[in-house]
């Protein structure tokens, strides 16, 4: 069992889990492409129905998804308030002196979904399924072709490979860093903000020390090991599609087409079109 | 005797002092070592010691003198990039901290980086790690993260990295002063096997005594200078020079001395503890009729 320490990965036995990280980063755009297809309420429910089927099948529980969504909450409420009051079209609805639109309802739900698409679409295929060390490997594999226009794309998996080997180990030298300092009689609980925020510097000045010590050691030390840049290197873990990578990447092609299909056919506010509100 | 796998000739190096001032660290070290060697560079702290283990590695540039690696001079001004990369290959170096050499978050992939910038086959790294990660006896870590391992775990995962590089010689540059006791055995049978098994040769840089006493040849570093260099029994019969030199003489070693001085005729090799043991016991033998 790998123990994670770290971000949101949630170890479960899904097919999700086992697909390939490049394909669940194309699935992810993929998906969020869909969410912003997506116009009429037949596509919503289609949207509704695949976000319900793409949580049960990742093994994730929905508690587990639901606290994804909590910091985002209030921006979602402050734009469906927005959409709610500022678009205006369809059938009048007043209330008090209020006046509100059918069309300014619709608005208002579909953008409260899409957002809610696109951090379920996001979080279950970037993180909750996927450890960060192959999210890197896929996206330095995926984007592998920016190399041609210079973009230093293995530099940047290399550098977040490290930044995520070395979070625990400063963490670890930060607890040990405070415990010292308390012992010598740091005060970092009581006070003024100003007085604590300046308690924190005797912790930050030998955290960093300590870490440009440790990058410059760690540099020696790749360089030891033959290091010189992603030039001529070969990996141990190869990734390969399989058969299920192509099948479900051809589920949300096909899903996508479905929803430009129903787009063309101008279903667009069949409720409201029909004075239902 | 092989041929000489390394060979250093009056090696001169010296720090750049803030002020434009040279602080001399060696002063004309010349020593060869050859092929499958297991030795010991003593000395205490500032003695110079690991500024010869960088230098042999050309993390630092010798002020003057010449260092030859198998037959290449490394501290050559037409020494390519190429040139250096082979030259990696063949020697490489654990560190100090085991904490600062590791670069991946599971054991297997850092073990697999070395080879992987070498530019092996995924088969032949595959290989090189399982057995790599048996030599060491860390196989079953192999999913592991390396920041939830003991010090001496990790000191062996990077050994681990740098064996399935298959170098020809492997530099300790203290890699044992930062292990609890436990961990610091670990590494040196490690180092051991490596050496008698595998046939690498082994510069092992130290400062204490019980490490050097498992090399085959010890050479005692002072000042820059080379003090002694002989076999560890030669070594650690002269208690005097070690004392002089700033080190500690290894305890089975100061208690055949401090016996002898009390008019216990003593003679003989006394380096380790069993050896100190054997002699001790061989006394009784023929002193008591035990």
């Amino acid at each position: 069992m790998k123990n994670i320490s770290f971000g949101q990965y949630y170890p479960a036995e899904s097919i999700i889990h086992r697909l390939d990280p490049r394909t669940k980063v194309i699935l992810a755009i993929l998906y969020i492409v869909c969410s912003f297809v997506c116009q009429s309420a037949i596509g919503f429910t289609a949207l509704i129905f695949s976000m319900l089927a793409i949580i049960l099948i990742s093994k994730i529980p929905i508690k587990t998804i639901l606290r994804s969504i909590k910091p985002v909450i209030i921006i979602m409420v402050f734009m469906a308030f927005l959409n709610l009051f500022l678009v205006k079209g369809g059938v009048e609805l007043t209330v008090w002196k209020i006046t509100i639109y059918s069309k300014g309802i619709y608005t208002a739900v579909t953008s409260v979904l899409r957002v809610i698409s696109l951090i379920i679409g996001t979080g279950i295929f970037l993180t909750y399924t996927t450890t960060p060390i192959e999210l890197t490997d896929g996206i330095e594999q995926l984007f592998g072709f920016l190399k041609k226009i210079k973009i230093p794309v293995h530099e940047f998996a290399m550098m977040m490979t490290i930044a995520l080997r070395f979070i625990p180990t400063l963490m670890e030298e930060t607890d040990k860093i405070i415990s010292a300092q308390k012992a010598r009689g740091a005060d970092f609980t009581n006070g003024s903000i100003v007085k604590r925020a300046k308690a924190l510097i005797p912790i930050l000045v030998p955290l960093f020390i300590s870490a440009f010590r440790r990058a410059d050691e760690l540099a020696i030390a790749m360089e030891c090991r033959c290091y010189r840049g992603g030039e001529g290197r070969t990996k141990l873990h190869v990734l390969r599609y399989r058969t299920r990578d192509f099948i479900s990447m051809f589920i949300f092609i096909a899903f996508l087409a479905g929803l430009i299909l129903i787009n063309c056919f101008g279903v667009e506010y069949p409720f409201i079109e029909n004075g239902w509100f | 005797m092989e041929k000489n796998f390394i060979e250093i000739e009056n090696l001169s190096y010296a720090y750049d002092e803030d002020e434009g001032d040279k602080v001399p660290v060696l002063n004309g070290i010349s020593l060869n070592i050859s092929k499958g060697e297991y030795v010991a560079v003593l000395g205490h702290n500032g003695s110079g010691k690991s500024t010869l283990a960088k230098l042999l590695n050309m993390i630092l540039t010798p002020t003057s003198g010449k260092i030859i690696v198998d037959g290449v001079d490394i501290t050559s001004d037409e020494l390519t990039e190429d040139a250096m990369f082979e030259l990696r290959k063949k020697v490489v170096m654990v560190f100090q901290n085991p904490d600062n050499q590791l670069v991946a978050t599971i054991v297997e992939e850092d073990v697999a980086f070395g080879p992987e910038n070498l530019g092996y086959p995924s088969e032949e790294i595959r290989k090189r790690v399982d057995e790599a990660l048996r030599t060491v006896g860390m196989s079953e870590y192999a999913h592991h993260e390396p920041h939830r391992l003991s010090g001496g775990q990790k000191q062996r995962i990077a050994i681990a990295g740098i064996i399935a590089m298959s170098p020809e010689c492997i530099i300790f540059d203290e890699s044992t002063s930062m292990l609890d006791p436990s961990g610091r055995k670990d590494v040196l049978n490690t180092m051991e096997k490596l050496n008698k098994e595998k046939g690498i040769t082994v510069v092992t840089i130290t400062h204490y005594m019980n490490e050097a006493a498992q090399a085959d040849r010890v050479v005692v570093i002072d000042d820059g200078r080379i003090l002694m260099d002989g076999t560890p029994a030669e070594i650690f019969s002269k208690p005097d020079v070690l004392r002089n030199a700033g080190l500690d003489v290894p305890q089975c070693s100061a208690i055949v001395e401090e016996l002898k001085k009390l008019g216990v005729p003593l003679d003989g090799d006394c380096y380790s503890t069993e050896l100190c043991a054997e002699l001790i016991c061989n006394y009784l033998t023929n002193v008591q009729g035990l």
